[in-house]
């Protein structure tokens, strides 16, 4: 029997399992997957949870009931990857041979990382949203916040789903004008980028929303640490940015085995050919979704089109072929704009959001980088795709290669970022 | 990308005056690039410039500055006080390589 071992039951993990399981002959094959516990969690809910729109309950199922029979499910904390051994030490003492490693791990918000974030203000004052304990927590904390300033805050890149931050300010905002106590509230977004997000014309128009809804933004802060007591986020320009509530999206980081196991970069994201997902060290080794440190959004879009692309190619490499599929690092996702609204991006390694149409050029039924209620509907529609087509790797009628049709490219704003222009005498 | 004289070189450069290929760089121009911005540098620059040089020259990409602050052993808020502003942007610039990527 050969042996497949993915490390990680989350979105990408689960994905690649019941995928590889559907295609790879299942006489001679063995496929284990590893998790820590038994919650398969349907992270995007975490934005909308703070807000009521979903109870804890309605974004949780068991990891078995998504992994398909046939698939073996282990539970345990996984130690360390010892790739000279292709074998996984797991932390009761078990050991786990492969001949070929899937690292699936993702990233975790680590509070820890930064000084001041987990002392006496935290879930207090200071919260995340980027877990289910941190979502609930929050929909209370924001039931009793009647007055003061919201601060949402990023702490440095890369984090999972680079616009949930955004999101979560415009719909903060929507609800508080909601409950008629908008001019009751301050609102700062505070982030270590140049402007509102990571690309240009995203960017602009995003910046230009915030604008219209009078939230200030507070760019180029790198916080060095939080004073709880007077309750301020200091940067390390000696920047202070004073909060009542904050909401923030602490360091992101790849899991801490990966360090143990010499197999990462200095935040635990494992180091691969961008095009392929295959490690730079180890040609046994994969890493597929947020654990790798492919220059593209750590998102369940970019673990989709990533693992359609990984599948194929997959299973010409244990036949000992060339891997002729290459991803092209393409991502899409609904960003929330409150009021019912919501917007849509699509983008890859190399070509920003762009406005348009999608999937159909000129009918989309969805607009790019514009506000539509069709476009929020679209999100709140896709819980039951990931849970019925995405996870069980049933096929989505969705290019996996991103495409210019439907794309506008308007001329580029300029860069508010310019070194030169700014700042040459 | 465009053609720029600093001091008596003339270098490839993009639209915001990064050089665009390594090998045009050296330590003259390095100097004159950081007087561009208002930088004298000092042997912890060159620390920092040396280490992004070779690592760039490793992994083909621009350093973050997490990156930096952990392998060259330059605290951040030391790069800050070096670099002001927008240290990342800055080290490159002088270090005559592309600006970092990393946020996607």
């Amino acid at each position: 029997m050969r042996r497949l071992l993915v490390l990680g039951a989350g979105t990408a993990g689960t994905m690649v399992a019941n995928k590889l399981s559907r295609r790879l002959d299942r006489a001679a094959w063995q496929i284990t997957v590893v998790d820590q516990d038994d919650e398969h969690v349907y992270q995007p809910g975490f934005l909308l949870l703070p807000f009521g729109v979903y109870q804890p309950d309605d974004l949780v199922k068991p990891r078995r009931s998504v992994i398909r029979g046939g698939v073996d499910l282990v539970r345990g904390e996984i130690d360390r990857v010892n790739p000279e051994l292709n074998e996984v030490l797991l932390g009761d003492g078990r050991r786990l041979g492969y001949d070929y490693l899937i690292i699936a791990t993702g990233t975790t918000p680590r509070p820890d990382q930064t000084p001041g974030m987990l002392g006496s203000q935290w879930r207090k004052s200071i919260f995340d949203f980027y877990s289910l304990d941190g979502a609930t927590a929050l929909a209370g904390a924001l039931q009793e916040f009647d007055h003061g300033r919201l601060v949402v805050h990023v702490t440095d890149m890369p984090i999972k789903c680079p616009v949930a931050p955004l999101e979560f300010t415009f719909l903060a905002e929507a609800a508080f004008r909601a409950r008629g106590m908008r001019d009751r509230v301050e609102i700062t977004y505070v982030t270590p980028l140049p402007g509102a997000f990571t690309k240009p014309i995203a960017s602009q128009q995003l910046g230009s929303m915030l604008d219209d809804r009078k939230i200030a933004v507070e760019p180029d802060f790198m916080v060095e640490r939080i004073d709880p007591e007077t309750k301020t986020l200091i940067s390390y320009d000696e920047r202070e940015v004073p909060f009542d509530l904050l909401v923030t999206v602490p360091l992101n980081m790849g899991a801490d085995y990966i360090a143990r196991s010499g197999l990462g970069d200095e935040l635990n994201y494992v180091p691969v050919d961008k095009h392929t997902l295959q490690s730079m060290a180890h040609g046994n080794i994969f890493a597929i979704g947020d654990a790798s440190n492919i220059p593209t959004s750590k998102s369940g879009s970019a673990a989709h089109f990533s693992v359609e692309i990984f599948t194929g190619n997959f299973l010409r490499h244990v036949q000992g072929l060339p891997m002729t599929g290459t991803f092209d690092g393409h991502t899409n996702c609904f960003i929330e704009a409150g009021d019912g609204r919501g917007m849509l991006i699509d983008f890859n390694y190399d070509t920003e959001p762009l406005p348009g149409s999608y999937p159909v050029p000129g009918l989309g039924p969805f607009g790019l980088l514009r506000e539509s209620t069709r476009n929020h509907w679209g999100k709140l529609a896709f819980r039951w795709l990931y849970w019925h087509v995405l996870l069980p790797g049933r096929p989505l009628p969705l290019p996996a290669h991103m495409s210019m049709a439907g794309k506008h490219v308007p001329k580029p704003p300029d860069d508010p970022d310019n070194v030169m222009t700014k700042e040459q005498p | 990308m465009s053609i720029a004289t600093i001091g008596a070189a003339s270098v490839h450069v993009d639209a915001e005056g990064f050089l665009t290929e390594y090998d045009e760089w050296n330590e003259d121009l390095g100097t004159q690039l950081a007087a561009r911005i208002g930088i004298e540098l000092t042997d912890v620059h060159w620390r920092v410039i040396n280490f992004l040089r070779a690592d760039y020259q490793t992994l083909g990409e621009t350093a973050t500055l997490r990156r930096v602050s952990i392998q060259a052993d330059v605290p951040v808020k030391e790069l800050f006080r070096l670099f002001p502003g927008k240290p990342a942007k800055k080290m490159a610039y002088i270090a005559g390589l592309p600006k970092p990527v990393g946020c996607v």
